[in-house]
C-alpha cells in the first residue's frame, strides 16, 4: 500500500508541475520582474521607453521617493487617500446594506426567492456595464438629479461625478507623525485589552511597541517630506462610485451572511427567544457576534476588491477624470499612456504590498484552520 | 419590513430600468430632462444597431471565455485532485502559493505580462487572452475541485486502489464521475469573470481581437454620446451572465462562497 500511495504522490507531483510552473512564472517571476523595473530608470529616456531592448539604469528606490514626497506625483499621492476613503465607504456600504438585507430575507417574506435573486443579480455583472449605466444616472441634469422633480420638488444639481469639492482635507506632511502617534496609540489599547485579560507577556510587548511608536512620533516632528504644504482629502466626486459599487456588490455580501445565517443551528435562536430575548437583542447579541468570521472573510475580500478598483471608475467617469482618479488607474495610465514604465512599475508595486498586508494573514488564518479540522 | 424590501427592489431595479427606457427610445427623444419618462413610440433599431457593432466583439468574448473556462477547468480538476487526495510532502506550501495569485493586483504583473504575450507573438490576439485567463483562473478553480474532491471518502479511493487501480484510473472511475458539480460550479463562475473581465482585455488586445467589455467602454466613454447605442450595448454585453444566472443561480453561488477561501 505505502509504495502505491508514494507513486501516486510523485505522479500527482508530476501533474501538479505544468501548473505550478505557469503559476512560477506568471506571477512570482513576474513580479519579480516588475519589483526590479520599479528600480530602475526605465521610461524617463524617451527613446528607450519603446525600444524592444531598452536600456534601463538602476536608480534604486528614487521613483518610489518622487511618488511619495517628489512634485510632481502629487496626483498618486491624490489617488492613494482617495483609495483609502473609497475602501472605508464602500465596505460599510456593503456591510450594512448586505447585512440588512440578509436579516429581511432570513425572516422568510413571501418571495423569498425572487427578492434574493433581485438583490444578487448585479454580481453577475461586470464592471463596465455598471459603469455604463450609472454613468448615464448620475448625468449632472438628469437620472438620479432628477429624481425630486418626480415628486414635485426642485431638481438637485450636484455633479456626481466630476465634483471638485474635497472634504476632510489634511496636509500630506503630517502623515508620517499622524500614523506613528495612531499606531501607538492602537498598540495602547492593544496593551490595555490583553492587560486586562491576564495575559502580561503580550501586554508588556504592546506597550513596549505602544511607547517606540508614539517615540517615533516625537522624532518625525521636523520632519516634513514635502516643502510646501500639499492638501489631500476626500473628493466627493467619489459618492456616486461608491454608490454604484455598492449596488453591484451588497448582494454578494448578502449572499455571504445568508451561508453564515443558515450556519447558525435553529435550537441557538430558539434557546435564546425562550430565555427572552427580543427580535433585536436577538440580532445584536446573539446572531451578529456568531456571524464575526463571515464579517471579517467579507471584510478582506471586498477590502481587496477595493483596493484593485479599476474598471468601475474607468466606466464610469473615465481614465482621464482626475477627480475621481485610483492608483491601480493611474498605474494602467503612467504605463501604456505616459510609458513611464518604471513608474508604472511601482505603483504596481505598492498597490500589491497594500493588498498582501491583508491578504497574507488571512490566507495564513485560513489554511492554518483546515489543518486543524 | 415589506416596504424597506420593496425600497431596495426599487433601488436595485432602478438602473435596469432606466437602461430599458433608455435604450428604447428614439435617439431624439432622450433628454436629460425627460430621462425617466417612458419611450412615446418603442424603438428597437438601437438594438439592432448595437448587435451590428457588437456581433464581432461578442464573438471574441464567446471564444476567449469558452476556451479560457474549460481549459482552467480541466487543469483545476486534476490540480484539485492532488491536493485533496494525493497530497505529497510540500503540497500544503504549494498551495497557498498557487492561491496567492488569485488576490493579486493584476496591476504588479501587468507589464512583463505585456512583454511577454508580446514576445512569444499573441499579442493583440484572442488566444494571448485565452491563456492569461487559463493561467490566472488556476488557482480559483484548484481551490473548488479541491474543496469538492475532499468530501470523497478516503474509503472509496482506497477501495479502487486496492483493485489495482492507479493514479489516473482513480481519477477516471471514481473522482471524476463525482466532479460533475464541481466542473458546473468553476465553468459558470470562470465564464462569468472571464466574460466581465476589463484590465487585461484592454492591455493586450487590438481592435480586431477585442472583446465586449472592451468596446463597451469605448462606446460610452466618447463625449457627446447618444445614449440609446450604449444602453443597448450594455444590455448585449450583460445577457450571456445574466442568463448563466438565472439558469444556474444555485450553483452561481457555490462559486461565490468558495471565493471567500473556505469550502
Amino acid at each position: 500500500m505505502s509504495w502505491r500511495k508514494h507513486r501516486n504522490q510523485l505522479t500527482g507531483f508530476l501533474v501538479l508541475l505544468p501548473s505550478m510552473i505557469l503559476i512560477g512564472i506568471f506571477v512570482y517571476s513576474f513580479i519579480a520582474r516588475t519589483i526590479w523595473s520599479s528600480l530602475t530608470d526605465w521610461g524617463r529616456d524617451p527613446s528607450q521607453a519603446l525600444a524592444l531592448e531598452p536600456v534601463t539604469r538602476f536608480i534604486g528606490l528614487q521613483n518610489y521617493r518622487e511618488l511619495f514626497t517628489g512634485v510632481i506625483d502629487g496626483r498618486f499621492r491624490q489617488d492613494l487617500v482617495s483609495t483609502v476613503f473609497f475602501t472605508l465607504f464602500f465596505l460599510a456600504g456593503c456591510l450594512l446594506a448586505g447585512l440588512l438585507l440578509a436579516i429581511l430575507i432570513d425572516h422568510k417574506p413571501r418571495g423569498e426567492a425572487f427578492f434574493r435573486a433581485i438583490f444578487l443579480f448585479p454580481f453577475a455583472l461586470s464592471f463596465v456595464v455598471t459603469g455604463t449605466i450609472w454613468r448615464w444616472l448620475l448625468q449632472p441634469s438628469g437620472g438620479v438629479n432628477r429624481i425630486p422633480a418626480l415628486v414635485g420638488l426642485p431638481p438637485r444639481t450636484f455633479e456626481w461625478l466630476t465634483s471638485r469639492r474635497q472634504v476632510w482635507r489634511f496636509d500630506w506632511s503630517s502623515l508620517p507623525v499622524a500614523s506613528a502617534i495612531a499606531l501607538g496609540l492602537g498598540l495602547a489599547i492593544v496593551a490595555a485589552l490583553a492587560y486586562r485579560s491576564r495575559r502580561r507577556g503580550g501586554a508588556v510587548a504592546a506597550a513596549v511597541a505602544a511607547a517606540l511608536g508614539l517615540a517615533l512620533a516625537v522624532l518625525l516632528r521636523g520632519y516634513r517630506p514635502l516643502p510646501f504644504p500639499e492638501l489631500h482629502g476626500f473628493n466627493l466626486a467619489f459618492v456616486g462610485i461608491v454608490v454604484a459599487a455598492v449596488w453591484q456588490m451588497a448582494g454578494y455580501t448578502m449572499a455571504l451572511y445568508l451561508a453564515g445565517l443558515t450556519g447558525i443551528p435553529e435550537e441557538l435562536r430558539e434557546a435564546a427567544v425562550v430565555e427572552g430575548a427580543s427580535g433585536w437583542h436577538l440580532y445584536t447579541r446573539v446572531i451578529l457576534p456568531l456571524l464575526a468570521p463571515v464579517t471579517l472573510s467579507a471584510m478582506i475580500v471586498l477590502g481587496h476588491i477595493s483596493l484593485k478598483i479599476f474598471d468601475l471608475v474607468f466606466a464610469m467617469a473615465g481614465p482621464d477624470n482626475a477627480y475621481t482618479d485610483v492608483p491601480a488607474l493611474l498605474m494602467f495610465i503612467t504605463t501604456f499612456r505616459g510609458n513611464q514604465f518604471a513608474k508604472g512599475a511601482a505603483i504596481g508595486v505598492i498597490l500589491l504590498l497594500l493588498v498582501a498586508l491583508i491578504i497574507v494573514p488571512y490566507l495564513r488564518s485560513q489554511l492554518r484552520r483546515e489543518v486543524s479540522r | 419590513m415589506y416596504l424597506v424590501l420593496f425600497l431596495a427592489v426599487a433601488f436595485f431595479l432602478m438602473p435596469v430600468y432606466m437602461m430599458l427606457v433608455t435604450a428604447l427610445k428614439e435617439p431624439i427623444a432622450i433628454g436629460l430632462d425627460t430621462a425617466w419618462q417612458p419611450p412615446r413610440t418603442w424603438n428597437w433599431a438601437s438594438f439592432a444597431e448595437a448587435w451590428v457593432a457588437f456581433q464581432p466583439k461578442l464573438r471574441n468574448s464567446f471564444v476567449l471565455t469558452v476556451t479560457a473556462a474549460a481549459a482552467s477547468a480541466i487543469l483545476g480538476s486534476l490540480n484539485g485532485y492532488v491536493f485533496a487526495k494525493w497530497p505529497f510532502p510540500g503540497a500544503r506550501i504549494a498551495f497557498a502559493l498557487i492561491l496567492f495569485g488569485m488576490f493579486i493586483p493584476y496591476q504588479a504583473i501587468l507589464i512583463p505580462l505585456f512583454q511577454f504575450i508580446k514576445s512569444i507573438g499573441l499579442y493583440g490576439s484572442i488566444w494571448g487572452l485565452v491563456v492569461v485567463h487559463t493561467v490566472y483562473g488556476l488557482p480559483i478553480t484548484t481551490l473548488i475541485f479541491r474543496n469538492t474532491y475532499v468530501e470523497i471518502p478516503d474509503a472509496l479511493i482506497e477501495a479502487s486502489s486496492l483493485e489495482g487501480a492507479g493514479f489516473f484510473a482513480i481519477y477516471r472511475r471514481v473522482v471524476f464521475p463525482l466532479s460533475l458539480p464541481g466542473f458546473v460550479v468553476v465553468i459558470i463562475w470562470q465564464f462569468t469573470q472571464i466574460w466581465n473581465e476589463f484590465l487585461f482585455a484592454v492591455s493586450l488586445s487590438n481592435p480586431e481581437s477585442q472583446p465586449i467589455t472592451v468596446a463597451l467602454a469605448q462606446l460610452s466613454g466618447g463625449e457627446a454620446v447618444r445614449w440609446n447605442l450604449p444602453m443597448a450595448g450594455a444590455l448585449l454585453a450583460a445577457l450571456p451572465t445574466l442568463l448563466v444566472y438565472v439558469v444556474f443561480g444555485r450553483f452561481f453561488v457555490r462559486g461565490l462562497l468558495a471565493g471567500s477561501v473556505k469550502g
